[in-house]
């Protein structure tokens, strides 16, 4: 809707906006790789509730977080969540679940706000800046902090 | 111009890697006390060959430890010097820092002279060479030998046989048994420097098939001679066969070839470095008219017989009008050299020659191909395998006949598949023996450092396993063996004392087993102290002070992260990075390690791995609604259950009585998470699994629905280690299926079959 003519700013940043239990959010767009339908996922053991599974992409192994259940939100019934980002972070390469993905926003990075510092919340810590897109508030996500942690599974 | 050169030059870097490991193969044969005069000779050849290579690229470093090296296998072979256990030790040491050197030559690094120097010079005290005259003499032995080849050229020809071919011939039969022979007046007579007079020399070559075979183009080097001055070059034919005869393998032509230049010998030599030994070759300085004079003229220094290479007798035959002045000529330079103390280096040319002669360099039926093509064909291949599995699969849904053309079709398609996949690995698939001598080095040097006497023994080194499992194994290995000599043997004198060999052996064994490869590390040292462990780790707060241990908890205490026994911090190991990081790596090959340990007797690492990292054979079965692939080699056999069969054992345990044996009940369901222990097992479907320990485990599952080969998929790098998964793979329907790791969760299996209130139960 906006995204046209905000293009041509230079220093503005585009991101895709999507929403997850009822709220929004967006991710730099760079960081997106494809946006898929949902697959059934092959769910892992002893894994945690927000990692779905795994799904096949073409060939390669891909671990779904289920978005709303990471973040503590609300989940709603598994037919809204129908849509899949695939991120990349550089080595590793995620799904997030989300319900819908709505735009792809380009934001001034003036208009960019820091989240107000609310430790009750748990989203709070995934969330590394705000910024408001026609009246509604749209948080960018923390994409590091919302992969799962790797490293050595406990044995 | 210098790509080609680059390309040469890693060529080169690649046959040093061969060469030292045929280096350390023959210095452990001798080691292992074979005095064979053959061993010696591969020792030598390997030597020698690197020192060639590296003379060619300008690596003065390698070309001069080489030699040095070299002059003191000579002596060896020569049968002037036999080794002891000692002497072997220091030619080990010699390998390893050629092998720095190479290394550091290949990268352009430096290697430390304080490192050489030492070695060279117990190299050189050990054999009884004088180092003064082997750093004197740069061993150029052309330019020797041409000072003698004017004395072919003096132009009052009655005068040579008095001058120079006699007495060198005595100097030739003399200074063999005796180095310090005096120099023979004549030579000395002789103007060193008379070059002027020299118009040019004559040329004969000869390629053997192995020059071809290397990829050598005679027209090269003949453009290459040209180069240095004019040239006539006439080819001999005679030995040309019919055409119906003619293998397109051989060489038939010889060639004969005149040059007048002014350059000195050597530059004609150099000419023919790279195919040094491939040929028969001579270079004869020209004489005023033409050589067939002077070949006559030789002919009474013939009598060189020892010297004289069987190889040039090949070419009596073909070219008899020149077969003395072949015989000359091989004689000619090791008399020059001899007189000069440059033994070494007489031999040394001998021994190309006589190569050529003993072993016919038969050309390798080996291709060099880059690992990442290689890498791309597995892949394509694990495409494959997936999608024959789908191709399956539409045909299963299809409902066609069983035995419709399509189905037969797809029948021997998988048996392609199958047989591509199967080759393909067997590409990757390489002997450990690389893996092994590496390890050699490792077991010198920490032996050295902490001052025990440790022999290394390997065994199996020829079992195959896949070239990313050697590479990634080295680390792991490398610090095991390491512990093996650090921790795991005693000093000398405990050994003693405990009526042991003064001696320490570590083991190191590689065998197939059950479809993995096992690789031990075994000491014959004091054993765990299984006490000092506890202690140690109660101390260090990895277990609580009151913790009930079995012998083998205690021993795997030895892999938590932060664990180390050496009492004090020894430069070799002890740093307490150790065996945790060991276990890392080995379960990120999707391996497992075991220590078994006897007090006063020794310890054994025991590293299992999958065979290969990309595909496995499967059964595919269901449980809880999902689907799940077992590893075909870890199922021992299927069953139902019946209610004779089922035992509880505990309030919330079964067991399976199988033929009269008792074999825990695990259901794959419950212990994945997926699902609560089940009301009854009775009709159910078990797994019985077996582990490389001999351990048995029934796995409850709810139907199996295929046996087929998968690709691993693995998820470290995705998603991370999943307890009980070994890796993912793809099937038929495009469904991500998770491969089980039985002994991994068979491991830490809590074995609830029944539904009661959870307890806290010891993992063991």
């Amino acid at each position: 809707m906006t995204d046209i003519e905000k293009q041509n700013d230079s220093t503005s940043i585009e991101l895709l906006s999507f929403r997850v239990g009822g709220q929004d959010y967006s991710v730099d767009i760079m960081s997106v790789r494809e946006i898929r339908g949902s697959a059934r996922a092959t769910s892992l053991p002893h894994a945690p509730s927000f990692v779905k599974g795994v799904i096949n992409l073409r060939g390669t192994v891909l671990p779904i977080i289920d978005l709303s259940a990471r973040l503590g939100l609300q989940t709603g019934e598994d037919t809204e969540r129908n849509v899949i980002i695939v991120v990349d972070l550089g080595e590793r390469t995620a799904g997030l679940m989300v319900d819908a993905v709505s735009d792809i926003l380009a934001i001034p990075s003036e208009e960019m706000q820091p989240p107000p510092d609310l430790t009750a919340d748990e989203a709070r810590t995934f969330v590394s800046a705000l910024t408001i897109v026609d009246g509604r508030m749209i948080r960018i996500l923390d994409l590091e902090a919302v992969m799962p942690p790797q490293g050595e599974e406990v044995a | 111009m210098s790509d080609p050169m680059a390309e040469i030059r890693a060529s080169f870097f690649i046959e040093c890697e061969e060469l030292l490991e045929s280096l350390q193969d023959g210095l452990q044969l001798m080691d292992d006390g074979d005095t064979d005069s053959e061993t010696i000779n591969i020792v030598f050849r390997a030597v020698h060959s690197i020192k060639g290579g590296a003379g060619a690229f300008g690596l003065d470093d390698l070309v001069h430890f080489a030699h040095r090296f070299e002059t003191a296998m000579d002596e060896v072979r020569a049968g002037r010097f036999s080794p002891d256990a000692e002497a072997i030790r220091l030619f080990f040491a010699c390998a390893d820092i050629l092998a720095d050197l190479v290394r550091a030559a290949r990268d352009g690094d430096q290697v430390d002279d304080g490192i050489t120097g030492p070695v060279l010079e117990n190299l050189d005290k050990l054999v009884g060479l004088e180092e003064e005259e082997e750093e004197d003499l740069d061993f150029t032995p052309a330019t020797l030998s041409l000072d003698f080849g004017d004395g072919g050229t003096l132009p009052d020809l009655p005068e040579l046989p008095d001058v120079s071919a006699l007495p060198s011939t005595d100097a030739a039969d003399d200074a063999l048994p005796a180095l310090d022979m005096p120099v023979p007046a004549p030579d000395t007579d002789i103007p060193p420097m008379a070059e002027p007079e020299c118009k040019g020399f004559s040329v004969k070559f000869k390629p053997e098939d192995a020059l071809y075979a290397s990829g050598n183009e005679p027209l090269y080097l003949f453009r290459a001679l040209r180069d240095l001055g004019d040239i006539s070059v006439i080819c001999h034919c005679e030995d040309l066969p019919q055409l119906d005869s003619l293998n397109p393998d051989t060489g038939h032509l010889s060639w004969d070839m005149t040059i007048h230049t002014e350059e000195p010998e050597q530059a004609v030599r150099e000419v023919f470095e790279f195919v040094d030994g491939l040929c028969l070759l001579e270079i004869n300085a020209l004489t005023g008219d033409q050589d067939g004079t002077s070949s006559s003229e030789h002919t009474p220094i013939s009598p060189a017989p020892e010297i004289s290479p069987p190889p040039q007798v090949e070419t009596a035959p073909s070219l008899p009008e020149n077969a003395a002045s072949t015989r000359v000529d091989a004689a000619k330079p090791s008399a020059t050299k001899d007189t000069t103390k440059k033994l070494g280096e007489a031999k040394d040319e001998q021994s190309t020659q006589a190569k050529a002669a003993a072993t016919p360099t038969q050309p390798r039926a080996t291709v060099r191909v880059d690992l990442e093509r290689i890498d791309r064909l597995v892949n394509l291949v694990g495409e494959l395998v997936i999608n024959q599995a789908m191709l399956s699969q539409s045909v299963a849904e299809a409902g066609l006949p069983p035995n419709s053309p399509v189905s037969t079709g797809l029948e021997e398609f998988l048996q392609l598949t199958r047989d591509i996949q199967e080759s393909v690995m067997m590409i990757r698939a390489q002997p450990i023996k690389s893996l092994f001598q590496r390890m050699g080095r490792i077991v010198r040097e920490a032996s050295a450092s902490v001052g025990k006497e440790v022999r290394l023994r390997t065994d199996g080194e020829n079992t195959e396993v896949d070239k990313t499992v050697i590479e990634r194994l080295a680390d792991p290995l490398t610090h095991m063996i390491r512990n093996a000599v650090d921790h795991g043997l005693e000093s000398t004198e405990k050994r003693l004392e405990a009526g042991k060999s003064r001696e320490g052996h570590v083991t190191l064994t590689a065998q197939h087993r059950s479809g993995r490869i096992v690789i031990e590390v075994t000491d014959d040292g004091g054993g765990i102290n299984r006490e000092r462990v506890k202690e140690k780790a109660i101390q260090k707060g990895l277990i609580p002070a009151d913790a009930q241990l079995s012998d083998s908890d205690i021993d795997n205490l030895l892999f938590l992260p932060g664990f180390s026994t050496a009492a004090e911090v020894s430069n070799l190991s002890g740093r307490g990075v150790g065996m945790d990081v060991v276990k890392s790596s080995i379960q990120a090959l999707g391996g497992r390690i075991n220590i078994t340990s006897q007090e006063g007797k020794g310890t054994t690492f025991s590293i299992s791995l999958p065979l290969t990292l990309a595909v496995l054979d499967g059964m595919v079965v269901r449980v809880a609604g999902e689907t799940l692939v077992v590893p075909l080699n870890a199922i021992l056999e299927t069953l139902t259950l019946t209610d004779e069969d089922l035992t509880a054992l505990g309030p919330e345990t079964h067991v399976v009585q199988i033929r009269g044996g008792f074999v825990p009940l695990l259901d794959l369901g419950a212990e994945l998470g997926y699902r609560t222990p089940q009301d009854s097992y009775v009709g159910g479907t078990v797994l019985l699994i077996g582990q490389e320990d001999g351990n048995r485990a029934a796995l409850a599952v709810d139907s199996i629905e295929d046996q087929r080969q998968v690709v691993i998929k693995g998820l470290e790098g995705s998603y991370g280690r999943v307890p009980g998964i070994a890796a993912a793979t793809i099937l038929g329907d495009g469904q991500i299926a998770l491969i089980l790791d039985p002994t991994d969760l068979v491991g830490q299996a809590t074995g609830r079959t029944r539904v009661r209130q959870p307890q806290q139960l010891l993992v063991g």
